[in-house]
């Protein structure tokens, strides 16, 4: 079932804002190191190592950040710029994850914002990319 | 029913060559992990054991795998482009496709069996370079590159036994196709010399406060609003001052798309339809040839009669960069 159209109202984006960003960041965090873990998300862990990064979910007003080191994802609090920031609403990162949507679609019609290090942003895309979703529980999830 | 053309499309991963093959691609093309080919990018492509798998789940679904080395070997270094000449013959694909005269002499010499066509990158525009390819080099399938007209491709198919092989879908280049050198003017590196057209780590884009500016190798290429859509960071795709006008000098963001005269080049004989796209995710090719199968099929049976579905051209719309589409040179007025 496709994701439907839909933007977080400004209700539910007051009330995630005054929660800590924190958890969120711990589980995508805990996910990542999971699938990397059982080698799903074929992580080439130098391309990575040493940087940060920030997903904003421009809609819940929620800005996750977390950084790699040599073998695995952890979350992180520091003001300072993250090395990619990716920008989206949470519907567009949800059809994102599950295929609806490839990234340059959302990025030429500017529902995705990449700043930052565009490289860095590119290994990211074709990692999750190159994730085969059909060796995994989460297959009947993803569409063709 | 009329002979189909094959519907050749991209696959980066291999996720989304399984996605071009479960959607109806008759056969996909890939590359290696290296400046073999034009998608030289970071974490595309397959190694041996990937494109391995990829060549047995099409072989199971009996579908074709085309390998592209199409970049061009520099002199005194081209180890890594016969390692690859080798290493596809060795995981069996059903054709190489190439662009560089040594290396096509090499593949003929080397692997007689290996059958060879001769890339968009090539920029063989005349039935003459293509029955030389395949007078020297026993080329049976060549990529025509996208400047010609219809009434030219008909023209061409009508001198040559080669297979004539068109784009059908996708991004649009400057269309001096394998002799173009702004991306070498900005960064110093091309897609015939790195594999890679505006290589991204030279890329950025900034937040203006007003809107976003895109930048290659610190020079400002373009400047989009707010709602404005956006291309590639590609200098022929960017906006320039000319004459106090600031405005889209070479080329606009937008993508070939041919379902509009799909029967026309049926009727010219056309061997195969390409769809350019091996940087995008298997979403893309999900639905892209998703559409261009049923599209094909439908021209197949209903010949002049076809009519384009708009769910096609919604589909194909979408993905297209700067969400336009062109049938570009197939129909220009002048030649």
């Amino acid at each position: 079932m496709p994701v439907p159209d839909f933007t977080l109202p400004s209700f539910g984006r007051r009330w995630l804002q005054r929660l800590p960003a924190t958890p969120p960041a711990w589980l995508l965090v805990h996910s990542l190191n999971q699938l990397q873990k059982r080698q799903v998300l074929a992580a080439d862990m130098s391309l990575l190592s040493g940087k940060t990064f920030a997903v904003e979910i421009c809609d819940a007003g929620l800005t996750l950040t977390f950084s790699a080191d040599d073998e695995r994802f952890h979350t992180r609090n520091t003001s300072n710029t993250p090395d990619l920031h990716l920008a989206a609403n949470l519907a567009d990162f949800l059809r994102l994850m599950l295929r609806e949507e490839d990234p340059d679609t959302l990025f030429f019609s500017r529902r995705l914002r990449i700043e930052g290090d565009t490289e860095l942003g590119l290994i990211v895309k074709n990692l999750l990319d190159s994730v085969d979703w059909d060796s995994t529980p989460l297959r009947r999830f993803m569409q063709h | 029913m009329q002979r189909l053309p094959e519907l050749i499309c991209p696959a980066g991963s291999l996720p989304a060559l399984k996605a071009a093959i479960d959607n109806g691609a008759d056969a996909v093309y890939l590359g290696l992990k290296n400046d073999t080919n034009a998608r030289n990018f970071a974490g595309l492509n397959f190694d041996h054991r990937s494109a391995s798998e990829g060549i047995r789940y099409a072989r199971d679904r009996k579908r074709k795998v085309l390998m592209a080395i199409n970049t061009y070997a520099r002199g005194g270094d081209s180890l890594r482009w016969r390692a690859a000449i080798d290493e596809a013959a060795a995981l069996g694909v059903d054709a190489v496709i190439l662009a560089d005269l040594g290396l096509l002499a090499y593949a003929h010499e080397r692997h007689p069996s290996l059958r060879l066509h001769l890339s968009v990158q090539g920029s063989a525009t005349n039935y003459e370079a293509i029955n030389l390819a395949q007078s020297l080099f026993g080329v049976q399938r060549a990529v025509l590159p996208r400047v010609l007209t219809l009434d030219q491709v008909r023209h061409v198919i009508a001198n040559t036994s080669v297979e004539i092989e068109v784009f059908g879908f996708g991004s649009l280049c400057v269309m001096v196709e394998g002799r173009c050198l702004l991306s070498s003017y900005a960064t110093g590196e091309s897609p015939n010399s790195h594999g890679v057209c505006s290589p991204a780590r030279f890329v950025r884009w900034e937040d203006n406060g007003k809107g976003m500016d895109a930048r290659l190798n610190h020079i400002l290429i373009d400047r989009y609003g707010a709602s404005e859509t956006a291309g590639y960071p590609t200098l022929c795709k960017g906006r320039f001052e000319v004459e106090g006008h600031t405005d889209y000098v070479l080329e606009q963001p937008s993508s070939l798309n041919v379902l509009a005269m799909l029967p026309q080049l049926l009727d010219a004989g056309v061997a195969a339809i390409k769809v350019e796209g091996r940087q995008r995710s298997p979403a893309y090719v999900a639905q892209v040839t998703r559409a261009l199968r049923e599209a094909l099929d439908q021209a197949g049976q209903t010949g002049q009669r076809f009519s384009v579905k708009p769910a096609w051209q919604q589909a194909l719309s979408k993905v297209s960069e700067g969400q336009q589409v062109t049938l570009g040179a197939y129909d220009r007025p002048w030649k």
